[in-house]
């Protein structure tokens, strides 16, 4: 009933919504939401995503940077040149950059930035993304000189993070909340629990944004956030948090929903040394009991790519093994006796709050009830998952995205919560670090992906999708998430 | 009079003192690592260490309990753990938020109470009272983030007379303020306006069965003058009782309101600040909306004094 009389008004509203539009011909500001806010603005501080959100390439840029696309392109540094033993890169920065204080961006302010993620008091998050760097030398204001203990095949990466953006000497002191960079869109004004303010840096030194200024807009209830949208006091929703209103908003030509890939791989963690998930048969038969088709219909209303490994299935050198663990309960079961546990056993499920895990949680209990698997579920708080799930190690099974791009290395640390010891996994990381033939690389790369997925260390979900709601005439929003990043650098109003 | 103030002052101060120690020891208690937080899953050991040392996370309990109450006592309530900004500054922010839109459904809700309860009480048993009882009946019994959300749907998206939500902000002037507050203090205010309406009337006619009623009817007042002139004043202790309790409950309760219309409130901050474990703003807040619970009880007592004579002489009337 409701329905109707929603429907009878948005009539209305899009008669209404059309007129205004028609009368003001082209807007210049642009409100977004997203879902989480900040807790503050420095990027090489903190792990919390909602940072990168706000102030990737539009307030702050690094050497390197991703496109679109996920591609490693040039950022402050217009060119680079790699020594042939791959132990030094040579960077040539641009020319014409300052930070929004009027301070020039120069060889030194890198050196500091880089100097600073890696000192020994760094409070950065990604600080294993520096460890490689042996030293910073500045070479004349416009080139620096970054040499590797070791060759890094995926330096130029690396330097593309948002934790490896530069920062200036200057400015950095209240960088938590007046961050000062080099980007498109200068800081100006937050007010805590509700919205940030940019503006257009008219000294930019690349291509002018199109939109003089945008709000970003923190909305965390999911009903809030379709009303919100729905009622047009914002003009985007990144990462909307309800996929089951997806479809309604396609439905309504008022707006446009953009469905994304991202670097999330949504796994079923398996706590590789409790028994008896020291059993790689034990591993073996969860994969198998898991319907993953009904998880993300279930969970994710639908919006998720299934995948068989621990590999974003967008990149090239994605290889699909989810028929290693195919949906087989009847393999499931026979896997389990022959694993000496014909009856089946009992265990943990330990979920963070997001609501792929606690709603994957409770499907995958029954599915894994169906082989004769009680998983029981307990809902825990980040904090208190940080605590006992990935510090404390204290946990049979649990589910958690693993949001960073090109994450597979992490099954080479075998003190990483699931604790996958595999010295041969170990030595083609080793491998894969130092090598930078492509071609090489990619042939590493695959041959580590089937290692984790025949040796069965998680069970393998799905990869998280990104649905973006806008207003149907916003032009030039990302639809994936190669990193957390809502770049408006882009971004424009049709006419 | 002036004993009698001392001696809630007295009572007053015992009361903080207690909650502190509480409020301190509950959160200590709290497993998890605010450091840990921040940093995430690729976080490693010797980071975590230099971030705790940042935050002061290092030190017993004892020394950091003392230097949080010192610290207060001059006015600093510290500096939060993942905003990095002075919690008394967040808090100061928050309130312009949450005070005002506390005070707006008090006011709606005294607005709308006194007078239903009046008149429900002073036609008791005929058709307005069974329509005043059922009303507030129904506005008990409503959970009011729902109610939110219906006029969410009504006036936002269908109508679009309000926003859906967030707060516009006192700089864009009052009447936008108001206006994004006036939702969510509707939605705060039917409740309580429910149970203030009940109140007032109950109050009400137990005073109108009381002697002196009687004695003023046969005085030849009317029962509509006997109600104004005597009883109403006299009904009005409870209803400030319950006055009292709904703006402390007001102050910090609204965090599904705030939820429901995205408001940048004092309920969402320690919302949040538990699950990033920012230890300190939820000590700081949780301590002041204990200072102002108590010091709204203690205006509560103040004005019982007012309206009942007894008290102020005595003191021992409650």
């Amino acid at each position: 009933m409701f329905y109707k009389s929603i429907k009878a008004g948005l009539l209305g509203a899009t008669v209404l919504a059309f007129g205004a539009v028609a009368a003001h011909a082209e807007r210049s500001d642009l409100t977004i939401a997203m879902q989480l806010e900040p807790p503050h603005l420095d990027p090489t501080s903190a792990a919390a995503g909602a940072i990168d959100s706000v102030v990737y390439s539009n307030i702050f840029e690094g050497l390197t940077r991703f496109a679109a696309d996920g591609a490693v392109i040039p950022g402050l540094a217009s060119a680079w040149a790699i020594s042939g033993d791959g132990l030094t890169y040579t960077f040539t920065l641009r020319s014409d950059v300052s930070f929004h204080d009027g301070t020039t961006m120069d060889a030194e302010d890198v050196k500091f930035s880089l100097d600073r993620a890696r000192a020994e008091d760094s409070s950065n998050a990604q600080k294993a993304l520096f460890a490689g760097i042996h030293d910073v030398e500045v070479v004349d204001p416009l080139t620096v000189k970054v040499t590797l203990a070791e060759p890094n095949g995926s330096f130029l990466f690396n330097m593309a993070w948002g934790d490896a953006v530069i920062v200036a000497p200057e400015s950095v002191g209240d960088i938590k909340t007046n961050p000062i960079g080099t980007g498109a869109f200068k800081f100006a004004n937050w007010v805590q629990g509700d919205k940030i303010d940019v503006i257009r840096n008219d000294a930019y030194w690349g291509t002018k944004p199109a939109l003089e200024k945008a709000t970003f807009k923190f909305i965390s209830d999911p009903t809030a956030a379709f009303a919100a949208v729905m009622a047009e006091d914002i003009d985007a929703f990144a990462g909307f948090p309800a996929p089951e209103n997806l479809p309604q908003f396609e439905a309504d030509p008022r707006f446009q929903v953009l469905v994304g890939s991202t670097e999330g791989e949504t796994i079923l963690s398996i706590n590789n040394k409790m028994p008896p998930f020291d059993n790689v048969k034990v591993r073996e038969a969860v994969a198998h009991a898991i319907d993953r088709q009904a998880i993300i219909d279930g969970a994710m209303f639908g919006y998720g790519i299934p995948i068989g490994t621990h590999f974003a299935p967008h990149h090239p050198d994605y290889v699909d093994l989810t028929a290693m663990s195919q949906y087989d309960p009847e393999l499931s079961k026979k896997l389990l006796a022959e694993a000496g546990f014909p009856e089946g056993f009992k265990t943990t499920l330990k979920l963070p709050p997001p609501s792929y895990a606690r709603r994957g949680g409770e499907i995958i209990a029954a599915q894994l009830r169906a082989v004769g698997i009680e998983a029981e579920i307990s809902n825990l708080e980040w904090a208190q998952w940080l605590e006992q799930v990935f510090k404390g190690k204290d946990f049979g099974l649990s589910i958690v995205s693993h949001t960073e791009p090109m994450d597979i290395n992490i099954y080479a640390n075998p003190d990483y919560y699931f604790q996958y010891d595999s010295p041969e996994f170990q030595t083609v990381m080793a491998q894969l670090a130092s090598e930078s033939d492509p071609e090489q690389r990619s042939d590493l790369l695959k041959s580590a992906q089937k290692m984790i997925s025949e040796d069965y260390v998680n069970g393998y979900l799905f990869e998280l999708a990104y649905p973006t709601i806008a207003n149907a005439k916003v032009r030039g929003l990302w639809q994936d998430a190669p990193t957390q990043a809502v770049d408006l650098t882009g971004v424009s109003w049709a006419k | 009079m002036l004993r009698y103030m001392l001696k809630r002052l007295v009572s007053l101060c015992l009361s903080l003192l207690v909650a502190s120690a509480v409020i301190f020891l509950c959160i200590e208690v709290v497993p998890g690592d605010p450091a840990a937080y921040m940093l995430g899953m690729n976080a490693q050991e010797d980071t975590l260490a230099a971030l705790r040392a940042e935050l002061g996370l290092e030190g017993s309990t004892l020394s950091r309990y003392f230097a949080w109450v010192g610290g207060m006592v001059q006015g600093d309530f510290g500096t939060s753990y993942t905003y990095r900004t002075p919690v008394a500054e967040m808090i100061g922010e928050r309130l312009w938020v949450s005070l005002p839109l506390a005070v707006y459904a008090l006011v709606l809700s005294t607005v709308i109470a006194f007078p239903a309860g009046i008149w429900a009480a002073s036609r008791r048993g005929r058709l307005a009272d069974y329509g005043v009882m059922g009303m507030t009946q129904l506005g008990v019994a409503i959970p009011n983030f729902w109610f939110a959300m219906l006029m969410v749907l009504v006036f936002a998206i269908n109508l679009r007379w309000m926003p859906a939500g967030g707060f516009a902000g006192w700089d864009e002037g009052l009447f936008a303020a108001l206006k994004s507050l006036t939702l969510p203090a509707i939605a705060l205010a039917l409740p309580q306006a429910s149970i203030l309406a009940r109140v007032m009337r109950s109050s009400l006619l137990d005073t109108l069965g009381e002697d002196f009623i009687r004695t003023a009817r046969a005085k030849g007042l009317t029962r509509a003058q006997a109600l104004w002139r005597h009883a109403l004043r006299n009904a009005l202790i409870p209803v400030l009782t319950i006055i009292g309790l709904q703006f402390s409950f007001l102050l910090a309760g609204a965090i599904i309101i705030e939820n429901v219309f995205y408001l940048p409130g004092l309920g969402r901050l320690v919302f949040k600040a538990i699950s990033a474990r920012d230890l300190i703003v939820v000590e700081s807040v949780v301590m002041l909306l204990v200072f102002a619970v108590i010091m709204v009880n203690f205006a509560v007592d103040m004005a019982y004094a007012a309206v009942d004579p007894r008290l102020r002489k005595g003191g021992q009337g409650r």
